[in-house]
Parts: C-alpha cells; structure tokens; sequence
C-alpha cells in the first residue's frame, strides 16, 4: 500500500486554514510587510525563515493579533481575523522569552489559559496532567519557572500553548535559547508532539537547520516579501533565487551569460575559459544574465583531471575541516574560489588533499541550478 | 580576621546609633522626672559602687506607661496616628501607583526626565514646601482663588487646619517613596508576560490583575512601609497644616518633650511608638523569609 504523502499544497480541493490576501503593515515609514500572499493548511508545521528584521516575526504577531495589518485581510477557516481581540482567538503563541508568570507554579502557569474560559475545576486539572505528561514535566508541576532549567522552561511554554488546545499554535523562535544539543533533541520533541496533538504549528526561525528540520514547507522571507515557498528539499535542492540558494546552506555562485540550446544552457562565465554547462526547464534569453548555484557536496574534487562536463583547475587556499567533513576551498586562476566539499570517510592522516595542492573540482549538468535572478 | 571586621562595621553602626540611644531612651523611660538637669531620676552614680547600681534599678518602674493608660489622649493619640498613617498610605498608593505605571510604560527616553519630576521636589526644603500649601490651602489661597474665580464654588472652602489638609500634606510629601519602589518593579515587568495572559485568554483588565498587580507586589509592600512608618509619626504635618482637633502621637511627643519638660513620660510614649511600628515590620520580614525560602 502507498504510503499517502502529506501536501496539502498541491491539492486544489483543499481550503487553507490561513489565509493572507494582499496583507501590508507599515511602521511609520517603514514596510514591515510588503503585500503577501500566503496560505497555510490544517496540520502543516509551517516555517517562516529568514534573517532579523525579514518581517517574520510581525507576521506571526499579526496572526496573535498583536499587531494589525495596514491593508489586505488575514482569514482564519475562511474569517477574517482582523476584529477578532488576540484573547478571543483560537490562536496561541510560544514566546521568544517563553514568558511564563515568575510568581506561578509549572501547573498553574499551563492552568492559567483553561482557567479564564471558567472550565470546571476537574477538567482544568486533567488537562493539566495531560499536558505535563506530554512534555515530561509532571515530576516539576510544583516548581516555579526559575526552578527549572531551560529546556524544561521551553517545555512548559509549549505545555501552556497547548493547553487549549488551539486551531494553530505560533512558536517564536522556540529554540534559541537552548544549546545546540538539546535543540537538535528539542525539535524531534516539537515534530513529535505536533504530530500527536494535530495542531497546525507556525514557527519563526532565524535558523535554516532548524526550519528544515521541522517544518513541512517554508516561507524564506527578506525585507518584508516572501521569496520562495516550498518544501525543505524543494527549497534546497531547487531555489528559485541566489538569495534564497545562499540563505539556505552553503552555495558556491558563479554569474556568467547564457546560451541556451534546448534544456542545456551554456554559461559564459569568465574570459578564456570553457563555458560551463548545465540543465534547466527555464528559457533564458541570449546572452541573459544568470547564475549558476551549486552545492558544495555535489562539487568533487580530484588530483587528475576527470572526465565529463565541468572541470576545473585550481589551488587549495584553504580547509574548513568540520569532522564529518571537510570543506576546500579552490581558487580558480580567473579569481572564483569554488568549495568543495567532501567525506572524511579516512583517518586525517590519510587525507588525500592539503593546502596549496592543484586539484581539479567538477560537477555534472545536473547538478547546478541555473537561476535568472 | 578581615571578614571578622567587615562584618563588625554595621553591627558597630547599629549598636551605636541605633541600639545604645534606644537603651537610653528606654532608661529614660523607666525613670521619674525631676526638676533638675537632665530632668528625671534616677542618675547613674559610679561612686557608690555595687550599691549604687543596686539603688540605680531599685528606682526604674513602668509608672510612666502605666500613666499613658489613664489618660485616654494617649491611646486616643496612638489610634488617630494609626487611622491618618493608615489612610494617607492607601490614598498615597492610589494615586502613586498609577503615576509609577505610567512612567514605566512611558518611552525610554522620557523616562529619566520623569524620574527627574518625581524626585524634583526633595531638592527643596520639606519645610518650606509644607509652609507653601498653607499659602495653596488657606481660605483666601491658591486654591480658593482658583476655584472662586472659574466659579465652581460660592464661598472659599475650609481646608487648611483641617484632616483633610494633613493627608493632602502627607500624601504630596510620601508620594515619591510609594513611586519609586512601584516603579522599579513595573520597570522590570516583561511586557510579553501581559501579552502571553492575552494570549491565553485576558482581558486587558484581568491581565493587569493576574500579572501586573502580583509581579508589583513586592514594590506595593516596600512603597507602603517606606509611607507608612514615617507617616505615623509626623510631626510637621500636623502641627503646621492640621487643626486644633487633628491628634496625632507626634504632636504629643512634641509637647510632653519641649511644652511639658516631661522626659520619661515622652520617652514612654516614643518607646510605645516603636514597639507599634517594629511588630508590622517584623511580621512582614518574615513573611518575606518563609517566602523566600518557599522560593530557595
């Protein structure tokens, strides 16, 4: 049996649970957000990514309804939002700062939400417990928040957002005060427990790792406009721009004029050099400018010059060496420095390459991507 | 050795100005008052030896505080100090807390200038600015002036020398002491701690109930001790602003010390005052220590 996939985004069928139609917010002078389009569906864990100040952070606060748009309408399950008082909406947000009340307990800080719709006494405790089972926090329910430590206070922020059990949870940047162990821990918890509790999950991350770790798309915003939205791998392995392709993990870019003869397009990259060739579904003019983006993994490095479409020569001018893998830097005669980067599937001593050595990197056709912007 | 010293210095500080005037006073006290210079009895006598010092305490009694109960303007003095103190801390709290809330949420940049208006005052003589409300009070004052000239009254109201000129003295003169300790802790208040109990279903008002008015507790408290205490024992106020009927233990203290020459009696009375005002204060030191032990 197939396994179904997950994608709600390809389905014409499907409605999105949020909806921002033509949204702008404006702060004085400065545009915070720059008319965005966006629909998020039920069940995603959604990514928004991007440098600070990218506006990230005041989409979600629109979403929270701590802030307003200046134009365009936000829907939730097809409402508009906007009327709606941030305590009355079916929206609940993890802070940056995690903001639990100092002078309240574990418990009563995820209470504290169940409390103000007057539930009774019994099911505000069982919800608690549920909670507090759910994030591994039923041994510390009597402590106050300066009595844990820090990825239990992230725990109990979580537990307090879920606690009523909300159309969709916004998490601002949830992870960034944890050490990057007990991130990488945490985001496994936060994939887990959004699968269990169902809730759709917008997060807002400076940390592309992060994003792509959890989310199921994600949003790669820049100065208030959202420049691609897609998969991890989607976005990745096809960006749809230098900035994008550079935000995301390392790139090696190289500017160059097109010549395109069917899916394979000619680059022009440097004067008395063979140009570069790579494939591509677009259709570049002649001579348009454009740029290669390839991935330091799918760049190879050898001693001899190998056979296939793009070779070049270089000198090693340096060796990021991360363990797992090391990253060379090459520098072309024309000036470029391609990294390269590879496995360290032998002992350092054994290292086949060091500085200065002239080494050949190549890549196949279809390993770059040819972006026109 | 050295941490011997260091933590022998205030210990000396409190013994010397603090502990060893409250012996004497509390000797004083205890004694009789006699026309003589000091005006009590019994003196120290160190040339009478073991002897002496025997007769010494022989003659101290509680006559003087047994006295302070016969004459009910004493309790009545205690308990009339106790209600304005009381009443002036609560009026001082209304209307300094929201003064402190407002600076707090105030732009950062305004806020050392507000601080600045706030502490102004104390860079005038307290007695010169108790003097000028007489002349803002008074029948044919300031106020009086104002308020007959925009026609909201038809003769001038009668303020100064009344209660309700001493609470205007106390709460103008307290209100930076319940201020700044507010507002040091709404300073420190995280503005996403009123946006997460929004967020979990606040209104506006109950958020500022839930979250602003326990996380300002601490500031509350210090705010109405720092009103209350100096309060209670006013002298100035009083005496300058209140009437013939405004009876507070100051104003006794006042007479039976510099009209009445009456030392052991005054003494009595100051010594009753402290015991008064270091019950509240223990109490709610140790409110403090169980809570921050609760904390630990």
């Amino acid at each position: 049996m197939p396994q179904k996939i997950f994608a709600p985004w390809d389905d014409p069928q499907e409605k999105p649970l949020i909806r921002f139609q033509n949204v702008t917010k404006r702060f004085g002078d400065f545009t915070a957000i720059d008319s965005i389009d966006l629909d998020i569906y039920a069940r995603e864990f959604f990514a928004l990514l991007g440098p600070s100040g990218c506006g990230k952070t005041t989409l979600m606060r629109m979403l929270a309804g701590f802030e307003t748009p200046s134009s365009g309408t936000i829907l939730l399950a097809g409402q508009d939002i906007a009327p709606v008082a941030p305590n009355q909406r079916a929206v609940n947000m993890m802070f940056q700062s995690y903001a639990l009340f100092p002078h309240l307990s574990v418990w009563d800080n995820i209470a504290f939400g169940l409390r103000r719709e007057k539930r009774p006494k019994d099911q505000v405790a069982a919800r608690v417990e549920e909670m507090l089972k759910l994030t591994r926090l039923t041994k510390f329910a009597r402590r106050k928040p300066h009595q844990i430590s820090g990825g239990q206070r992230q725990r109990v922020a979580l537990a307090r957002s879920l606690a009523k059990a909300p159309k969709l949870l916004l998490l601002d940047e949830p992870l960034g005060a944890l050490d990057k162990k007990l991130r990488e821990e945490t985001q496994f918890e936060l994939m887990d427990i959004q699968e269990k509790t169902g809730t759709t999950f917008v997060i807002v991350t400076h940390d592309q790792e992060e994003a792509m770790t959890v989310a199921s798309r994600v949003a790669v915003m820049d100065e208030g406009k959202l420049m691609q939205i897609a998969t991890p791998d989607r976005i990745y392995e096809a960006p749809n721009s230098v900035y994008v392709a550079d935000f995301i993990g390392d790139v090696n870019i190289i500017e160059g004029k097109a010549h395109q003869v069917g899916e394979l397009v000619q680059l022009d990259w440097a004067e008395g050099q063979p140009a570069l060739a790579a494939r591509t579904d677009k259709n570049l003019g002649l001579a348009q400018t454009c740029y290669l983006a390839i991935r330091p993994e799918k760049v190879s490095i050898s001693a001899d010059r190998p056979g296939g479409a793009n070779a070049l020569q270089g000198e090693i001018i340096d060796i990021a060496y991360l363990g797992n893998l090391s990253t060379y830097h090459v520098k072309l005669p024309t000036g470029h420095v391609i990294k390269a980067q590879q496995a360290n599937t032998r002992r350092i001593s054994r290292r086949p390459f060091t500085w200065e050595d002239k080494v050949w990197v190549s890549w196949t056709e279809t390993a770059a991507v040819v972006l026109d912007q | 050795m050295r941490r011997l010293i260091l933590i022998a210095i205030p210990y000396v500080w409190l013994l010397a100005l603090f502990l060893i005037p409250f012996v004497i006073v509390v000797k004083i006290s205890l004694s009789d008052t006699a026309l003589a210079r000091p005006p009590y009895f019994p003196q120290w006598d160190w040339s009478l030896g073991w002897a002496g010092i025997k007769d010494f305490f022989a003659e101290l009694d509680f006559e003087n505080f047994w006295f302070l109960t016969t004459d009910d303007l004493y309790w009545k003095a205690y308990l009339s100090s106790l209600r304005i103190a009381l009443i002036s801390t609560l009026m001082t709290l209304l209307v300094g807390f929201p003064i402190a809330y407002g600076m707090a949420r105030a732009p950062e940049h305004w806020r050392p200038t507000l601080m600045m208006l706030v502490i102004l005052p104390f860079w005038t003589s307290f007695l010169i600015r108790v003097y000028s409300w007489m002349g803002i009070l008074s029948q044919n004052g300031l106020l009086n002036a104002l308020l007959l000239g925009i026609g909201v009254i038809d003769e001038p109201l009668i303020i100064l020398n009344t209660d309700t000129a001493v609470y205007i003295g106390i709460v103008y003169t307290y209100l930076p002491f319940m201020i700044l300790p507010i507002y040091a802790a709404l300073e420190k208040l995280d503005g996403s701690l009123l946006e997460a109990a929004e967020d979990l279903g606040c209104s506006r008002l109950s958020a500022f109930w839930l979250v602003t008015v326990p996380l300002s507790k601490q500031g509350v408290i210090a705010g109405c001790f720092l009103v209350f205490i100096p309060a209670i024992g006013e002298f100035v106020i009083p005496s300058l602003l209140g009437g013939s009927e405004t009876l507070m233990i100051g104003k006794v203290l006042y007479e039976e010390f510099f009209s009445n020459r009456d030392w052991p009696v005054a003494s009595a009375v100051a010594v009753i005052l402290l015991l008064i005002l270091i019950i509240p204060i223990v109490l709610f030191q140790r409110n403090q220590q169980k809570q921050a032990e609760a904390e630990g």
